[in-house]
């Protein structure tokens, strides 16, 4: 294990009764690294995450985020990552505004340091006239950015993206990803789930995950020429079909 | 502490902002106090009564004309006899019976003192008081006339009785009973709900991923609500004194503190549904059959517990409200203190506790 690693995973396994979500993964993340978690629906990635992030309890194996045990340190864990859900993450009845200062609250921010990274997050996104309006008026692709700004604004070690574009137009997505790309050069660390094949392009790294293994894991050039296809979608079903 | 302001402040924004929960917040006490109070204490007119009269003199005939001449009373017959005033009340019109004395005018000249007994038809206990007030101030108007110059005052004694419900036993009990509903809807459905709401859109997720350990959110949630609810029992409470002159007997402390104590039982039991239901119209929907169905029907608000088949009256048991309405009824009416209602008191707390520890182990389980 290097001390670079932000995630470290090992023979991580979640059962529900005889069911077997997550089947025995292991992998490493290192720091600043932009980790594509790919999967087809039901193929046990959401339950991977949740583990990861704390809210779920692993059967077996072992998990380090940011350098603590997710079973036994989970208070630090939290206060290291940031989280963004494929569903919504903010309140929709809350002002960008008070959006930010809750989340910066719950995170233990002090006002003075909310209000410099509010302050900071509405310039950057140029979102002075909509600072004060309702976030649920606000187009998703807007929600979708800001929301990624707010579960940056603690400086998280890792953020965990689930899901992050779906349902986003494909010129918000790419805003977005080069959103991502800033704060992975900053050594943010990234780990995201996705549908979209082309975004599984944009990361450093992939895994794919079918019915609860990791079938692959590499760069997506690698896996593009160990599959011997030219688009990371092929890589993508090629697995599914070898699988079935 | 300061992120724990900061998340109660956030829950404030979502109910000051959803027009709807304001309403069933502040409007629905108001519409339900009005309304279970003006449909049970509206004013009387023309109420059928009868007379029965003794004496037959100068006195008891310029009373029956000014009863005769009110627009509140219409004399529907003479009786005779005694005897009779049962079998009147059992035809159902006639709603009061006045009965004056032998040698009522002859009494009032010589002992100063006469009596008139009025007898109402207490099925309807709150017509039945109103009606024997609004003929006892027609008697005390009487007797002013009748007084005025006198150094030796007249005194015409009305004496009430009730008929077929002596004890008046549901005269008020509107006001705990809509305050018990009340209370319950607000806290208890309205918490399930907001919990849930969080749960089906996802923040729930957002707000457990964070360094807010699960007991602080739920208790940040709940806070609001307990503000809330408290301003709300104290509103019914004004109301009910001041629009409906009801007599508050016992300590307003005793009665705000046992009002707390229910409020935090419906908390602990919203919280309890919340856990239990995954969206909000299951969270409502349970509220709703599980809880306010139960109190309407079995806390004895409206059917009296007493006269409930056995194993209902055991049922009758397990519902908070219950407790409460009878604590309400000792403090607001009775004007008694702790020493009196001490076991349902008791029985409240065990209740809270019972309902908040049922909670935290779902709860766990939930986020295994």
């Amino acid at each position: 294990m290097t001390k670079d690693n932000m995630i470290q995973v090992q023979n991580l396994t979640k059962m529900f009764g005889d069911f077997t979500a997550v089947n025995n993964i292991s992998f490493e993340v290192g720091k600043g690294e932009v980790f594509g978690f790919l999967g087809a629906n039901g193929a046990g990635k959401t339950t991977a995450m949740k583990m990861l992030i704390g809210i779920s309890k692993p059967t077996h194996g072992a998990a380090t985020v940011a350098g603590y045990n997710v079973l036994t340190e989970a208070e630090q864990v939290k206060r290291n990552i940031g989280y963004m859900s494929q569903r919504f993450s903010l309140y929709n009845d809350l002002t960008i505004k008070e959006n930010i200062v809750f989340f910066g609250g719950i995170y233990g921010l002090s006002s003075a340091d909310i209000k410099e990274k509010s302050q900071a997050m509405i310039n950057e996104l140029g979102l002075h006239d909509m600072a004060d309006s309702l976030v649920g008026s606000l187009p998703l692709g807007w929600k979708q950015k800001v929301a990624f700004s707010v579960a940056l604004l603690h400086n998280p070690k890792i953020v965990f993206l689930d899901e992050p574009t779906g349902g986003v137009d494909p010129i918000t997505r790419r805003q977005f990803w080069e959103m991502i790309y800033m704060e992975a050069n900053r050594g943010v660390t990234i780990f995201v789930t996705t549908h979209y094949m082309d975004e599984a392009e944009y990361c450093d790294r992939v895994s794919i995950m079918v019915a609860g293994k990791i079938e692959a894991l590499d760069t997506p050039k690698n896996l593009k020429g160990q599959f011997q296809v030219d688009s990371m979608n092929q890589v993508f079903l090629k697995l599914a079909r070898n699988i079935e | 502490m300061n992120r724990f302001i900061g998340f109660i402040k956030k829950e404030f924004y979502h109910i000051l902002r959803d027009r709807r929960s304001l309403f069933i917040l502040f409007g629905m006490p108001i519409v339900q106090v009005m309304l279970f109070g003006f449909a049970i204490t509206n004013e009387i007119n023309n109420v059928d009564i009868a007379i029965l009269d003794h004496s037959k003199d100068v006195n008891t005939k310029e009373i029956i004309n000014k009863i005769a001449t009110s627009k509140y009373f219409s004399i529907k017959g003479f009786i005779s006899h005694e005897d009779e005033i049962e079998s009147t009340f059992k035809k159902g019109k006639i709603k009061a019976v006045l009965n004056f004395e032998k040698d009522f005018g002859k009494n009032l000249v010589t002992q100063k003192k006469a009596t008139v007994q009025i007898l109402t038809d207490a099925t309807d206990p709150n017509t039945a008081n109103t009606i024997s007030n609004y003929v006892g101030s027609i008697l005390q108007n009487y007797q002013q006339e009748l007084n005025k110059g006198l150094n030796m005052p007249y005194q015409i004694v009305p004496k009430t009785r009730m008929v077929f419900n002596p004890e008046l036993k549901s005269v008020y009990m509107f006001v705990p009973g809509v305050m018990t509903i009340i209370l319950m809807l607000v806290s208890a459905m309205m918490t399930s709900i907001s919990i849930t709401k969080e749960k089906e859109l996802g923040t729930m997720e957002i707000l457990l991923v964070s360094p807010l350990n699960p007991i602080q959110v739920i208790v940040g949630k709940v806070v609001p609500y307990i503000l809330l609810s408290i301003i709300n029992a104290a509103v019914i409470i004004l109301l009910s004194i001041f629009v409906f002159k009801m007599p508050v007997q016992g300590s307003l402390f005793l009665l705000g503190a046992e009002s707390t104590l229910f409020i935090v039982n419906a908390l602990s039991l919203g919280i309890l549904i919340s856990t239990i239901s995954s969206t909000q119209q299951t969270a409502m929907m349970i509220s709703l059959m599980g809880l306010m169905l139960p109190v309407i029907l079995l806390s004895g608000f409206i059917f009296p517990i007493s006269s409930m088949p056995l194993p209902l009256q055991l049922i009758s048991n397990i519902i908070p409200a219950k407790w409460f309405i009878m604590i309400l009824k000792g403090i607001m009416l009775k004007g008694v203190g702790l020493a009196y209602v001490w076991k349902e008191t008791l029985i409240l707390i065990g209740m809270t506790i019972f309902f908040i520890a049922l909670s935290v182990k779902k709860y766990k389980i939930r986020l295994e």
